[in-house]
């Protein structure tokens, strides 16, 4: 039977790339479909939920769409993938614009990078850097640890439970670079942008059955 | 473990093709940029740059399908520069699957499309390109300007003051070419680089003139740059992207291998 991934368009970022990726690692048997339709998420065997810009502008556009609470639903259901800022607007709360209310998926909160104590650093976080990945899980499933992934922020997650926890990373300060929680994994990395190791990320999660 | 510093193969591109030659030897075709692409990628490039050089809007069309072929077999970020003016040009290079787009002639003729391109896409896709000269003289203290049309045309603007504005209406990152050192072979302008690097808070690609792989290394090392960006040195087979970051990590430098 086809398995129906959706790609959840919003307006924000690079979908396109996404979508590429996951159907660079898609079998005949799985469709990569871009969506911004509730009903597509309802019926999707699984999603992929990308995001770049600003986190105000993320959630305006969410709203927009009417697409919150089939994402909510499909959040705690079915295989979800969170990439970027589809990681950050997952959380409760958001620093970024002067504060924002997010979906309140997951407990915590979106915090900017503090480089002071680091003036060689440079904001974005931009580049490849290491995941330490702080607990198995299939999405790991052949990815050494401490792999390099593409990353552009300037915010990250701290999730109120460290259980959820799946990667940290190192730019100054270590912050949570992966969550994962039961059908649910998300990541602050591009594995579209992210060569070898993304693509990896991507074979896992379409073979991923929580 | 921390952030890598990263090599960028830059690729010219004239409607369509590779330009400036590029000779891999078991290569089939040595103008079709995605074939280059795909080498480089696996070479372990972290980035790839195209630059637009065609005239016509035509040609640009073309463009957009590289981009596009690109995307789809090389999943590495994608830089495009090259007559990219509006906010419509940008969004034509993003939905082809460029991550980010170099600006560089529309900001010194208008400022606020920097700002526009910033507000509407987010500071991650914007890169500036500043295309400097030396114009202080022996015994003065160092200062750079400016200059368009491929280095012919100043326009007086101070390459320092400028990447600090350009920083403020929020570019994502700078890619610093010295037009002295450009084509020289000679290794980067490194006073360039590092006073800009030393200047901003953004990251800074340094660009122009490298000719050996030591070269590479002195633009992080001494010149500040997070990211190199080279075309020839590669392209002729001369290195590979893998033995440019064997020399950089020997240098102490972490690189993604």
């Amino acid at each position: 039977m086809a398995k129906h991934v959706v790609v959840v368009d919003y307006g924000m970022g690079n979908l396109r790339s996404v979508a590429k990726a996951a159907e660079h690692m898609a079998d005949d048997q799985t469709k990569i479909i871009i969506s911004s339709h509730p009903q597509d998420i309802d019926s999707a065997d699984a999603i992929i939920f990308p995001g770049q810009g600003a986190a105000k502008a993320c959630m305006q556009a969410l709203n927009e769409t009417g697409m919150i609470h089939s994402l909510q639903k499909a959040a705690n259901e079915k295989p979800f993938l969170g990439i970027c800022m589809g990681l950050q607007v997952l959380m409760t709360h958001s620093q970024e614009n002067n504060g924002i209310d997010c979906l309140n998926i997951l407990k915590g909160d979106v915090v900017q990078f503090n480089l002071t104590a680091h003036p060689e650093l440079k904001m974005p976080h931009m580049g490849w850097n290491q995941i330490h990945q702080t607990q198995e899980h299939p999405l790991w499933h052949k990815i050494p640890q401490d792999s390099r992934f593409y990353f552009v922020h300037s915010y990250y997650v701290m999730p109120e439970t460290p259980e959820i926890i799946a990667g940290e990373t190192t730019h100054g300060t270590k912050f949570t670079s992966a969550i994962a929680k039961d059908n649910l994994f998300a990541i602050q990395a591009h594995p579209e942008k992210s060569a070898e190791s993304g693509l990896q990320l991507f074979k896992n999660f379409l073979n991923w059955q929580p | 473990m921390s952030l890598a510093k990263r090599i960028i193969p830059c690729l010219d591109v004239d409607n369509g093709r590779v330009v400036k030659g590029v000779q891999f030897v078991d290569i089939r075709d040595a103008g079709d940029p995605v074939e280059i692409a795909k080498r480089y990628d696996e070479q372990g490039a972290d980035e790839i740059t195209f630059l637009d050089i065609t005239a016509t809007a035509d040609d640009r069309a073309t463009m957009v399908h590289v981009v596009e072929e690109v995307a789809s077999q090389v999943f590495i970020p994608l830089t495009v520069g090259g007559g990219i003016r509006t906010v419509e040009d940008i969004r034509r290079m993003l939905n082809a699957g460029a991550d980010k787009v170099a600006i560089n002639s529309a900001a010194i003729f208008n400022p606020a499309f920097v700002q526009e391109a910033c507000d509407t896409f987010g500071s991650q896709c914007i890169v500036v390109a500043i295309d400097a000269k030396k114009v202080s003289v022996a015994g003065d203290s160092d200062k750079w300007e400016i200059f368009t049309h491929g280095g012919r045309r100043e326009t007086g603007i101070d390459a320092i003051e400028w990447a600090r504005k350009m920083e403020e209406l929020g570019a994502g990152e700078l890619l610093v070419t010295s037009m002295d050192r450009d084509g020289t072979k000679i290794g980067f302008d490194l006073e360039l680089t590092r006073t800009i690097a030393d200047s901003v808070n953004i990251p800074v690609i340094a660009s122009g003139g490298v000719g050996e792989l030591s070269h590479l290394t002195e633009g992080v090392v001494s010149g500040h740059a997070e990211a190199v960006l080279a075309a020839s040195i590669f392209h002729f087979g001369q290195h590979t992207v893998q033995e440019a970051k064997q020399a950089m990590q020997k240098a102490g430098i972490e690189v993604r291998l």
